[in-house]
């Protein structure tokens, strides 16, 4: 490997990582609803999509930075999770998966030609809330805005990773998880715990959204399907319901995806990771750090 | 013995029900009496229920939830289109080959993944479909990101309406045979079928290829309709709408196919004025059936047994009023 690709190599490995933190902070939310509730929740990525919107008037309207907006983002996209929770899933607590599904797809379409009709489906400019500064290491580049989302997906990550861990609320999360009858009996408050799980993880997509913003500079109420795809895609990767799982899992696809538009072609990107997909599902598909289990009758 | 011969009966009556259906349509369509926007809804309607029936059948009768129909549907398009444009073959040769071929790629990609259940089959079907979308579109030869254009059409109200009618028999006695009771033994219990000496893999990837099979026929009527195929017809949005079709009817039913296909069909047609709503009337209408009756129209109940139990039902409250 002579130099030039070596660089050429190490530089995709950057733009793929933080790619793929972004895609990580969905798939969180993606992966903590599925622990919870078995759900996989498509409207997950027009939630993210809501929440570039919010950032994007914050930041243009409100004429805030990028730490007011990427807060007011979050805040504002975890309310909306949880009246999403409220309204649409949980009168069906107890029906089939495929109801459940299909309202999923139902409220993703509603939250997507609603922004369409409100917000016009022209893709809007996001404003340069950060310096364009742009770092040269050698011959390989990093600009401030990546050092920006990777340091915000640590932080939050760091921050989840505290909540589950070390709260009374992460501990009742964890309880629900593993089995919400029992969770009940033990007088646990399901239906808050799935409240809360759906305001974090709502938070972390909103969050995701601004940066996403920030990144390729424009946002359109469609943008949210593909990236809500990948990311569901990272939370199985790594193991759907295990939340180390979901952030292994957006840098591993951030990556591989960066490598393959940097190497061969974009337009092998999608296909790629849908590839990585179906060879994890058939080889291990409870994802790369998932338990077996096996069926008992 | 009776049993049979009621069936059989029954089949013929609406066969009977079917030409006299079709007549009435193809007179109104050659008198013009209905407009060319209606026309297109009418034979968008039928394939559509093909696309319907065929889908329950995976999804309804067998329990495999699969998310990748609209991939099936574009192999059918795209290779029954190169049929009939590259090797002049006739229209209905090229449709079986369509059909075919979509059937070859559903067992390639349903023995693998049949292994899966539950949400890990959806995603890995909805997976294959992207796939399937996106080969499509990096393959120059068939016209790539701008799609397959100049097919000949060839489509008109008789072929999709008797493509329909062969396709409802071909499922209905499918489901009605030694097949269709293993296919649903599998959906009520795998493990269980499986004790009872019922190859479950078989079972599955069977139905999974016949499923696959009318998609690609599906597939072929449209491509050959709008003389277009493109990849962005073919996306996982379109599996969505036809599992919602499936579920609208009834899950496991098949005149919940029937109607829910036609009825999401006449929804979308009659909200086509008004574009920027469109969707939202829908997504609303999808997200509140879901919340109040979730089962679909139908249940998993048949047209023909709910009329047999109403008859019943009405012939023993004449025999014996007092007891009900």
């Amino acid at each position: 490997m002579d130099n030039g690709i070596l660089a050429q190599f190490i530089q995709q490995i950057i733009n793929g990582v933080s790619l793929g933190s972004i895609y990580a902070l969905i798939a969180l939310g993606y992966t903590m609803v599925y622990g919870i509730m078995r759900l996989i929740n498509f409207a997950h990525g027009d939630i993210y999509m809501l929440g570039a919107y919010v950032g994007f008037f914050v930041t243009t309207q409100l004429k805030l930075g990028f730490f007011p907006a990427l807060i007011l983002a979050m805040i504002a996209i975890a309310a909306i999770g949880v009246v999403v929770e409220k309204l649409a899933y949980k009168p069906l607590r107890h029906s089939s998966k495929i109801s459940i599904l299909i309202t999923a797809i139902g409220v993703s379409l509603f939250i997507e030609y609603t922004t369409m009709y409100f917000l016009s489906p022209q893709p809007r400019t996001f404003p340069p809330v950060l310096p364009n500064q742009v770092f040269h290491l050698g011959s390989v580049m990093i600009s401030f805005q990546q050092i920006v989302i990777l340091a915000s997906t640590v932080v939050l990550m760091l921050m989840l990773w505290y909540i589950v861990q070390y709260t009374k609320m992460g501990k009742a999360m964890r309880a629900v998880s593993y089995d919400t009858d029992a969770a009940l009996l033990m007088g646990i408050n399901v239906d808050h715990v799935i409240s809360f799980t759906f305001a974090v993880g709502s938070g972390l997509a909103g969050a995701a959204g601004v940066l996403v913003g920030i990144y390729y500079n424009t946002i359109d109420p469609l943008m949210g399907i593909m990236p809500g795809l990948k990311a569901f895609i990272a939370a199985v990767l790594g193991g759907i319901g295990i939340i180390p799982g979901a952030m292994m899992g957006g840098i591993i696809l951030g990556v591989v995806e960066a490598l393959v538009s940097g190497f061969l072609s974009s337009t092998f990107r999608d296909a790629a990771a849908f590839g990585i997909l179906i060879i994890i599902l058939l080889i291990k598909p409870t994802g790369l750090l998932g338990k077996n289990e096996t069926e008992k009758v | 013995m009776n049993v049979m011969k009621t069936m059989r009966r029954y089949d013929l009556a609406l066969l009977a029900l079917s030409v006299v259906t079709y007549l009435i349509f193809s007179f109104l369509i050659d008198e013009r009496v209905i407009s060319s926007f209606w026309r297109l809804q009418i034979v968008l309607m039928c394939i559509n229920v093909i696309l319907a029936a065929s889908l329950n059948l995976i999804n309804g009768i067998t329990g495999q939830f699969s998310l990748g129909h609209a991939g099936f549907m574009a192999v059918g398009a795209y290779v029954s289109a190169v049929m009939t444009m590259w090797y002049d073959l006739p229209f209905g040769l090229a449709l079986l080959i369509g059909g075919l071929a979509a059937a070859f790629i559903g067992i390639i990609i349903g023995i693998p993944t049949l292994r899966l259940d539950g949400d890990y089959l959806a995603i890995a079907t909805l997976g294959m479909g992207e796939i399937i979308r996106i080969t499509i579109l990096n393959i120059p030869a068939v016209g790539g990101a701008s799609g397959l254009t100049g097919i000949p059409r060839l489509t008109d109200f008789t072929w999709v309406f008797w493509a329909m009618i062969i396709t409802l028999f071909f499922i209905k006695n499918m489901v009605n045979s030694t097949f269709g009771r293993s296919c649903i033994s599998v959906r009520e219990n795998a493990i269980a079928a499986t004790a009872m000496g019922i190859n479950t893999t078989y079972a599955k990837v069977l139905a999974f290829a016949v499923g696959a099979l009318f998609a690609g026929v599906a597939g072929g009527l449209f491509s050959h309709y709008f003389s277009i195929a493109h990849p962005s017809s073919f996306t996982f949005l379109n599996s969505f709408n036809y599992l919602t079709m499936v579920v609208l009817g009834g899950l496991g039913s098949m005149s919940g196919a029937i109607v829910g296909a036609t009825l999401l069909t006449f929804i979308t047609a009659a909200l086509a004025d008004y574009p920027e709503i469109r969707m939202i009337i829908y997504a609303l209408c999808l997200i509140l059936l879901m919340i109040f009756r979730p089962q679909g129209v139908f249940g998993n109940q048949e047209f023909s047994l709910l009329l047999q139990r109403l008859m019943k039902r009405r012939k023993g409250g004449k025999g014996n009023g007092q007891a009900s």
